[in-house]
């Protein structure tokens, strides 16, 4: 009898603590979402604002009266606008082109680099290696200045083939960097085999590790993307005409003139240059982190 | 025992050994051309477009204004006497400083909330945080300047709303760099988030539950387990956000032009005026170059700390 009611009492004192765990575990966790939904509504603050302002009309802007969070008269005559006009047009080719050409360049330049750095020593390579790593910590506002004198001894100043030309050397150093991660993490059997086969150098990266490191050559793409989609130093300080300008650049100069800003038209450009990132992110984001997280993890 | 088997094959077949390890040599040599030509590009590529531009850049702050005669480090010293020069020193390394420090708290902060909800949610949640991250810089920051517009500004009217009088957000130095750093923080946050929360997932499950057994707390884990094992990955972060943070020119450009009162150039900025705007190309050099010191310095502290640490984990 006393014995049973021991045993009882110890099973309802342990299923109490279980259930203060579980509720202190519960609380944790909701905790945690709050936290994280105000940390969330402050990060979109910004984005939420572009938007509202992109959907009112100018006179709804001057006039200032009311909340400015709210639109009263949603219009998407600021996105038509910047559509059919042909200067907007240009900007977004003119980023097209140069984003695609820089893109291409870096990662041919970074997954040769790569392949050999992390598979044949020569002398040097070493060195080599911990040069690209310091050139990734080189800013692009540390040399714009000197660069901005050999543009123009090249000829190039106020013409946009001039950033396919520098772009590269800000995307080229960390992709090479990702890249040597990637590669060095394939088996040596894999290259054996494939020597053993009878298959060139030039084969082997082709046929084994594009196709094997393709989540490194991803993450890699978008980095050189991101670079050359918003960069925005060297085309403000190398072109000047609006036939040339690309979108970073194109939307400030462009849409405000001296002291008149068409906030509808600027905030609703935004959110078009905004667009190819925020698709390829949404689509492309995990391979991007896992990119990114596993040369610093690693090092 | 181990030369055993290499001996015989030098007796019987030395000519057969020597062509071997001809052709041995050639296959090296072969191999390590293949590997110089593949890095050339890249070789190339830094060489014009980094090396050469950095050389260039210690000649170019060396000239006159109209770059005719050699003049030494005279820009130097007349930029280190100039008063606009010193608010720019002191404003990069307050603005690098403090907006390091608060990114790498707040990123801290949201990595651990990360880590606490379950991982099938955390998806969802890491693409609502890093949208900040994800938007161009210039652009996003267009943004920041429309909320902060004297005439209709957004936040003074919810200020407003509070019975609050306006501030005047770019209009005052302390508070235009206040606002600068803000931007900043909200935009460099996330990657400070992704990066701790990659670390935080590899850390071992084991050494809290052996902690937990010894008796710790919560903050004795997060002081004796957690930040040790980060240790490693919170120097890189913070150098690479240093480095960036330091020489960033977007958001100070578009949000303030350095104004007011030159309050809040850093060296990117004041460079782009005095070198681009004003055309005193040599000046404009100089001025980046101040920066190289202290880039070179944060990275080599930091460098170093990280090899040691990786090697006490080696041994």
């Amino acid at each position: 009898m006393s014995a049973s009611t021991v045993t009882e009492r110890r099973v309802a004192a342990a299923a109490a603590r279980k259930h203060s765990l579980h509720k202190s575990r519960m609380w944790a966790l909701w905790g945690s979402y709050i936290a994280l939904s105000v940390f969330v509504v402050m990060f979109l603050v910004p984005p939420f604002y572009t938007l509202v302002t992109s959907l009112k009309s100018s006179a709804e802007i001057s006039a200032q009266t009311g909340s400015p969070w709210l639109v009263h008269s949603p219009t998407l005559e600021n996105f038509w606008y910047l559509i059919t006009y042909p200067n907007f047009q240009r900007y977004y080719l003119n980023s097209v082109i140069v984003t695609i050409l820089t893109v291409v360049i870096s990662m041919v330049i970074s997954v040769l680099a790569a392949f050999s750095l992390s598979r044949m020593g020569f002398w040097g390579s070493q060195t080599l290696s911990t040069g690209v790593f310091l050139t990734y910590l080189v800013p692009p506002s540390l040399l714009f200045i000197p660069l901005f004198q050999i543009v123009g001894q090249l000829g190039l100043i106020n013409n946009f083939w001039c950033l396919v030309l520098l772009y590269p050397t800000l995307a080229v150093p960390f992709c090479t960097w990702i890249m040597i991660g990637y590669f060095s993490s394939i088996p040596k059997e894999l290259d054996e085999a494939a020597l053993i086969d009878g298959a060139g150098y030039l084969q082997m990266l082709w046929r084994i590790f594009i196709p094997v490191a393709m989540p490194g050559i991803i993450a890699a793409t978008i980095f050189a993307f991101t670079v050359a989609w918003g960069a925005f130093l060297y085309p403000l300080a190398y072109l000047y005409t609006s036939n040339q300008m690309v979108l970073t650049v194109g939307i400030i100069s462009d849409l405000i003139r001296g002291d008149v800003f068409q906030w509808g038209k600027i905030m609703a450009a935004c959110l078009l240059a905004s667009l190819p990132p925020i698709v390829i992110y949404a689509f492309l984001m995990d391979y991007y982190v896992a990119g990114l997280t596993a040369g610093a993890t690693k090092g | 025992m181990a030369d055993g088997t290499s001996v015989p094959i030098g007796v019987i077949a030395p000519g057969k050994s020597k062509t071997q390890k001809n052709t041995m040599q050639k296959f090296a040599q072969r191999r390590s051309t293949t590997g110089f030509l593949l890095c050339l590009p890249l070789i190339l590529l830094v060489a014009a477009f980094v090396i050469y531009p950095a050389f260039y850049a210690i000649y170019l702050s060396m000239l006159n204004k109209k770059m005719t005669a050699f003049v030494g480090l005279s820009n130097f010293q007349f930029l280190l006497k100039r008063h606009t020069f010193q608010l720019v020193i002191f404003q990069s390394c307050l603005f690098a400083v403090t907006a390091v420090v608060l990114k790498a708290i707040i990123g801290f902060v949201l990595a651990h909330l990360m880590h606490n909800i379950p991982g099938k949610n955390q998806r969802v949640w890491r693409g609502l945080l890093l949208v900040p991250w994800v938007i161009p810089l210039a652009l996003s920051t267009l943004t920041w300047w429309w909320m902060f517009d004297p005439s209709y500004s957004a936040f003074n009217w919810v200020l407003n709303q509070f019975g609050l009088a306006n501030v005047p957000w770019l209009g005052v130095g302390w508070i235009a760099r206040f606002c600068t750093i803000a931007v900043n923080v909200w935009y460099g946050t996330p990657f400070f988030m992704i990066m701790y929360l990659a670390a935080l997932k590899s850390v071992p499950e084991q050494l809290y539950e052996a902690a937990a057994i010894d008796g710790a707390n919560a903050v004795q884990k997060l002081f004796f387990v957690t930040l040790p094992m980060m240790r490693n990955i919170i120097a890189i972060t913070v150098l690479f956000s240093l480095i960036v943070t330091f020489a960033d020119f977007d958001i100070v450009r578009i949000l303030t032009a350095g104004g007011p009162q030159d309050m809040t150039h850093v060296f990117a900025t004041y460079a782009f005026q005095i070198g681009i705007q004003s055309g005193d190309i040599p000046l404009g050099a100089a001025d980046s170059l101040f920066m190289f010191p202290i880039l070179a310095f944060a990275a080599f502290f930091v460098l170093r700390g990280v090899t040691k640490r990786t090697k006490e984990i080696a041994t």
